[in-house]
C-alpha cells in the first residue's frame, strides 16, 4: 500500500493504494466515478476509457501508480449534465447510445483524436475506434454525432 | 365508482428520489398460485396486480408514481412507459416518476424478455388500463365534486375542468386535491377508454430517451456503480470446460494475497472475497483449484452432423400430410440444408451484481431481467424464505437476453451469505464468455416441390436446436451455471417423438416459414398460401448452457428459411421480391415487403445479377421478411452490400428496413432499436461464432471472439415505419435483428452467384466458396 495522489476532472485526490492497482478500480471503487467502466479489463474494449494528459488512455490496464499527479479526465469531468461539454451535447442531440455502457470510451476516443486533428478524415476517424466497441450498435448515431461536433469545430 | 378510503399512513410511503412510493413490505405474502393475478401475465405474488394502487399513487403536490414490472434494458423502455403513463393521466412527462421492477413494490411482470414489453403493458391490459382506470376514476371523483356530469369535464395537465372552464372558472381540481396521498381503492377496470391513437400529445412522438443526458456525462448510475456500506468484493473462479465439477481447492495458495476475507466453496461453486477488487482478482487468479473435467465436447468441425444425430425431443408444428406425394409429383425438387453457429450475448460490461445476505433477509442489486424469478432462485440457493429475500432491479450494460446478469445475481448472493457482509461481484471477461447461456446452434433441412409453373407446392423443414439450461424462471436455479455448480439440476432435453399437430398454429419461435399456410384442424394462422407443409423441429442436448439470446431461435430459422427462399426465387429466375408476394397471404408481411422495396428502389430482376465480374470487388442486393413470432410484429429488410472477391471481404453498405409493430409509441426510440438491430445482426451474420476444442471453449475475450468495432465502414441504415394505429401493439427490440443474416447472405449470393448456408460469412468462408466455385 502505498499513498498516491491523484489529479481527475481538475481536483487532487491521495488514495492508498496497492502501486500495481488498475486505476479503473481506484476511479470506480475509491472514488466513486461513474464514467469509466469494466469492460473487459483486457484493453480490447475501450469502457473504462480515460483521458490521460489528453490522450485516450485504458484505465483498466494502466497501473495507479503510473498516472500519479497527471492530468486525468473521465466522462464526467468532461461536462456535466447542466453544461455538457459539446462533443456531450452532439451525442444527446443525436441519442447516439442504447444501453450507454460504452460512450466513456467512444466519447473521449472521440475527444482525444479531435483535439489533435479537428479535420480528422473518415479514414482516421475509423483508424481510432478499430479497438472500441458498441454491443448495441448504436454506430450510425455515434458516428453522426461525432460529425456534428466535428463539423462545428471548423 | 367507491371514493377513497383509505389515507395512506406515513409507512406507506417511502420517499426515493423525490418520488412517492406506495410500500408493500407490511403486506405478507399471498402463497403462489392462490389466486389468479390480473387479466394477463402477472405472476401471482404480494403485489396484487388487479389493485389499482399496485400500479399507481398520485402524491398531494399532483406527481405520479407508476411501478412497472417491466424494466428498461437500455431499449428505451423506461421513456416509453413514462410517456403511456402521461399520456393515459393528460399529465407532463416530468410529472411521473416510473420504478421499475423492485420485489418490494412492484407486480409480478415476470421477465422482460421476448418482446414482451409493449405487448403487455401498451395495449389494454397492466399498466395501460392501470392508467386508463385512474384517469376515469379522477374523472368520476372530478365529477362529484365539482357537481358537473363527466362528459362536460376535461383533463389537462393533472387539473380536471369544465370544459367551458372561461365560463366556469371555479370548476376546476387537480389530481392532487381529488386523490393526493390517499389510495384509490379500486380494482383495474377492464373496461376503462385508452386514449386514442388520434388524442396523443405524448405518446407517439420522438421523446428524447430519459436517460439521455446522465449517460453521456457519465452520471448514470448502472448496476457497477451500485456501494453499499460495508461492501467488499467478490469473483468466481470457474471451471474449464462446462461440466467439469470440482476435485480440490488449495486454499492456501491465496494466503499472501492481502485483504483476503473468505475462500468460498459450495459444492462446485468456487469464489473468493477480499477488502478490495484488485485483491479480490488476484485471489481468484491465483487460487489452485482442480477440476475433474467433463466428458470431450464434440469436434467443432463437425458439430451440425453431430447435434443431427443425437436423441431429440420432436414437435411437428403443421403437417398436411400430403409432403412426400407432392415432392414425389413434383416438376422440380429443391433441397438445401443450413446452418447456425452458437453465439454471445457479449454485453460490453461483464456482469456485476451486489448482494446484501444477513441470516434473517436479503437485498441483491441486480441486472436480471427477471427480479422475481431471480428472488425465487436466490431464496433456493440461500436457503432463505421467499418473503425475505429483496431483489431491485439496476441495470446492467444491454443484455440482449439471458447474459450471465441472472448467475452474477447468484455469485455474489452465495458469496455474501459465506462473509456475511455485503458483497459485489464483477464477473471477468473470460467468465462471461465462458459461462454465459450462448444463443443456440441449429441445423435447418428444408426441400420443396414445385410444379411447371414455377410456383412452390409443397414445402418441408426439419430442424435441430441445441438446448442446455436456459432461463431460470421461478424453480429452476440450474439453468445457470452458478445455480449448477452449486447443486441444482438444469433442465435438459428428454427425448420423445413428436405427435400429431393438434392445437392451433402459434409460431413463437418462427420454426414455420412465413410462406406457409400453417393449417391445423382446418385453422390456417400462418403468413403464406402453401397448404402441403411439414415442419418437424427437434431439440437436442448442448454441450453449452443456452439461453435466449436477441430473437432466439427465430433468427437462425428465419436466416434459413430466407436464404432459402431466395434459393426457391433462383432457380426458377424469378425476382425474389415478387416470388415472395406470389407466396404470402398475411397483409402486415406484404405491406413491410412492398414498404422496404420501394424505398430501397429496388429492381425487380432474378438473382443472381447478370454479368457480375469475376475480379475485383462486386456488388449485390438480397432481401428478407419475417412475421415476428408469427404476429408479434413484422419487418422486411433490404441490404446492398460488395464483396471482395481477392479477399472474400462482405462490405455492407446499404440497408433499409420497413417495419410495423402496431401503434408506435416513440418514433425516436423505434428507429433506434431498428438501427441497433440490423447492425448487431451484420456482426452476428458477418463474424460471431463461439469457438472450442476438446475440453475448452476458446472464444474467451474480444481478440478470440469477433465483433464488429465502431472502427468499421458504418453502412447507411434507413428506417420506414410504418403506424399501425388501430392495431395492438407488438415487440420492435428483435424484429430487424432477424433478418440480418437472411438480406446479408441473399445479397452475396445475388454479387457472385454463390450461396452460403453457414453463418457468420467470415472471408475465408466466403473465399473458400469462390473458389469452389472457380474449380467447378
Ligand atoms: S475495460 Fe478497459 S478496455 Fe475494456
Ligand atoms: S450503447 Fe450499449 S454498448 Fe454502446
Amino acid at each position: 500500500m502505498a499513498a498516491i495522489s491523484l489529479k481527475i476532472n481538475g481536483r487532487v485526490h491521495t488514495v492508498e493504494a496497492d502501486p500495481q492497482t488498475p486505476l479503473l478500480y481506484v476511479l470506480s471503487d475509491e472514488l466513486r466515478l461513474r464514467g469509466p467502466k469494466f469492460g473487459c479489463g483486457l484493453a480490447q474494449c475501450g469502457a473504462c476509457g480515460i483521458l490521460l494528459q489528453g490522450k485516450v488512455t485504458r484505465s483498466c490496464v494502466t497501473p495507479v501508480s503510473a498516472v500519479k499527479d497527471q492530468e486525468i479526465i473521465t466522462l464526467e469531468g468532461l461536462g456535466t449534465p447542466e453544461q455538457p461539454h459539446a462533443l456531450q451535447q452532439a451525442f444527446i442531440d443525436e441519442g447516439a447510445a442504447q444501453c450507454g455502457f460504452c460512450l466513456s470510451g467512444v466519447i473521449l476516443t472521440a475527444k482525444a483524436l479531435l483535439d489533435e486533428a479537428p479535420k480528422a478524415s473518415d479514414e482516421q476517424i475509423r483508424d481510432s475506434f478499430s479497438n472500441v466497441l458498441c454491443r448495441c450498435f448504436a454506430h450510425t448515431r455515434m458516428m453522426r454525432a461525432i460529425k456534428r461536433y466535428q463539423a462545428g469545430l471548423q | 365508482m367507491k371514493s377513497v378510503k383509505s389515507e395512506l399512513s406515513r409507512r406507506d410511503f417511502l420517499k426515493t428520489s423525490g418520488a412517492l412510493v406506495v410500500s408493500f413490505s407490511a403486506v405478507s405474502m399471498i402463497g403462489p398460485l392462490s389466486v389468479a393475478q390480473g387479466p394477463f401475465d402477472t405472476h401471482p405474488s404480494h403485489v396484487d396486480p388487479e389493485k389499482l394502487d399496485s400500479w399507481l399513487a398520485i402524491a398531494a403536490d399532483g406527481s405520479v408514481t407508476a411501478y412497472t414490472g417491466k424494466c428498461d434494458l437500455g431499449q428505451g423502455m423506461y421513456t416509453a412507459q413514462t410517456q403511456l403513463v402521461a399520456e393515459e393521466l393528460c399529465v407532463p412527462l416530468d410529472r411521473v416518476k416510473l420504478i421499475q421492477c423492485d420485489t418490494a413494490i412492484t407486480p409480478d411482470q415476470g421477465t422482460t424478455s421476448g418482446s414482451q414489453s409493449s405487448p403487455t403493458n401498451f395495449n389494454t391490459r397492466n399498466l395501460a388500463q392501470a392508467a386508463a382506470t385512474a384517469r376515469e376514476a379522477l374523472i368520476a371523483m372530478a365529477s362529484a365534486k365539482l357537481a358537473m356530469p363527466a362528459d362536460q369535464l376535461r383533463v389537462e395537465d393533472g387539473v380536471v375542468s369544465a370544459s367551458d372552464v372561461g365560463t366556469k372558472p371555479g370548476k376546476r381540481v387537480s389530481y392532487g386535491e381529488l386523490i393526493g396521498g390517499k389510495h384509490f381503492d379500486i380494482t383495474v377496470n377492464a373496461n376503462a377508454k385508452r386514449r386514442s391513437t388520434s388524442e396523443w400529445r405524448i405518446l407517439g412522438k420522438p421523446v428524447p430517451s430519459m436517460d439521455r443526458v446522465a449517460l453521456m456525462t457519465g452520471t448514470f448510475e448502472f448496476v457497477h456503480n451500485v456501494h453499499v456500506p460495508g461492501m467488499v468484493h467478490g469473483r468466481v473462479v470457474r471451471p474449464p470446460d462446462p461440466t467439469a465439477t470440482l476435485a480440490h481447492v488449495d486454499h492456501d495458495s491465496v494466503k499472501e494475497i492481502p485483504g483476503v476475507i473468505e475462500v468460498v466453496v459450495r459444492k462446485s461453486f468456487v469464489g473468493v472475497v477480499a477488502e478490495k477488487q484488485w485483491q479480490a482478482a488476484q485471489a481468484a487468479e491465483k487460487l489452485k483449484v482442480t477440476w475433474k473435467p467433463g466428458p470431450k465436447l464434440p469436434p467443432q468441425k463437425v458439430f451440425s452432423d453431430y447435434i443431427r444425430r443425437q436423441p431429440s425431443r420432436d414437435t411437428m408444428l403443421v403437417n398436411s400430410k400430403d409432403v412426400d406425394e407432392k415432392l414425389k409429383a413434383a416438376a422440380k425438387v429443391l433441397h438445401a440444408t443450413y446452418f447456425y453457429p452458437y453465439q454471445a450475448h457479449g454485453s460490453i460490461g461483464s456482469s456485476c451484481a451486489v448482494a446484501d445476505v444477513q441470516a434473517d433477509h436479503a437485498t441483491i442489486w441486480s441486472p436480471t431481467q427477471s427480479v422475481y424469478p431471480t428472488q425465487h432462485g436466490i431464496s433456493a440457493l440461500t436457503g432463505l424464505p421467499l418473503e425475505k429475500v429483496h431483489v431491485i432491479f439496476v441495470r446492467g450494460s444491454g443484455c440482449y437476453g439471458l447474459n450471465a446478469a441472472d448467475t452474477v445475481s447468484y455469485d455474489a448472493a452465495l458469496l455474501s451469505q459465506a462473509v456475511r457482509r455485503p458483497v459485489r461481484v464483477q464477473l471477468t471477461r473470460k467468465d462471461e464468455f465462458t459461462s454465459e447461456n450462448y444463443g443456440s446452434s441449429c441445423v435447418i433441412e428444408q426441400r420443396v416441390a414445385i410444379d411447371t409453373n414455377g410456383a412452390i407446392t409443397a414445402w418441408d423443414c426439419e430442424s435441430w436446436s441445441a438446448s442446455f439450461g436456459g432461463r431460470p424462471g421461478y424453480d429452476t436455479p440450474g439453468n445457470v451455471i452458478t445455480g449448477r455448480l452449486a447443486g441444482f439440476e438444469p433442465e435438459t432435453v428428454k427425448p420423445r417423438p413428436a405427435s400429431e399437430p393438434s392445437e392451433e398454429l402459434s409460431n413463437g419461435s418462427n420454426i414455420v416459414p412465413s410462406y406457409l399456410a400453417g393449417c391445423v384442424n382446418g385453422k390456417c394462422a400462418g403468413a403464406g398460401s402453401i397448404r402441403s407443409e411439414r415442419v418437424l423441429s427437434r431439440a437436442v442436448s448442448s454441450p453449452f448452457f443456452t439461453g435466449p439470446l436477441r430473437s432466439p431461435l427465430r433468427l437462425q430459422n428465419t436466416f434459413a428459411h430466407e436464404c432459402f427462399m431466395d434459393e426457391i426465387a433462383a432457380s426458377v429466375k424469378v425476382d425474389p421480391v415478387a416470388y415472395r408476394l406470389q407466396h404470402l397471404t398475411e397483409k402486415r408481411i406484404i405491406d413491410v415487403l412492398k414498404a422496404a422495396a420501394k424505398a430501397a428502389d429496388w429492381q425487380a430482376r432474378p438473382s443472381p445479377r447478370p454479368q457480375n465480374s469475376r475480379t475485383g470487388t462486386v456488388s449485390g442486393r438480397g432481401v428478407a421478411c419475417v412475421a415476428y413470432e408469427g404476429d408479434n410484429g413484422y419487418a422486411a429488410l433490404v441490404a446492398e452490400i460488395e464483396v471482395n472477391l481477392a479477399s472474400g471481404i462482405v462490405q455492407p453498405r446499404r440497408f433499409v428496413i420497413a417495419n410495423d409493430s402496431g401503434p408506435i409509441s416513440n418514433p425516436d426510440g423505434l428507429r433506434n432499436q431498428m438501427e441497433g438491430g440490423v447492425l448487431q445482426g451484420m456482426s452476428r451474420a458477418l463474424a460471431e461464432e463461439i469457438t472450442w476444442d476438446e475440453h475448452h471453449v476458446t472464444s474467451v475475450d474480444w481478440a478470440s471472439y469477433n465483433n464488429l468495432p465502431l472502427g468499421i465502414e458504418v453502412p447507411v441504415v434507413e428506417c420506414v415505419l410504418l403506424d399501425r394505429p388501430s392495431f395492438e401493439a407488438t415487440g420492435a427490440g428483435e424484429t430487424a435483428i432477424t433478418l440480418a443474416a437472411a438480406a446479408i447472405g441473399n445479397a452475396v449470393f445475388d454479387a457472385t452467384g454463390v450461396r452460403i448456408r453457414q453463418a457468420p460469412f467470415t472471408a475465408e468462408r466466403i473465399k473458400a466458396a469462390l473458389n469452389e466455385r472457380t474449380a467447378a
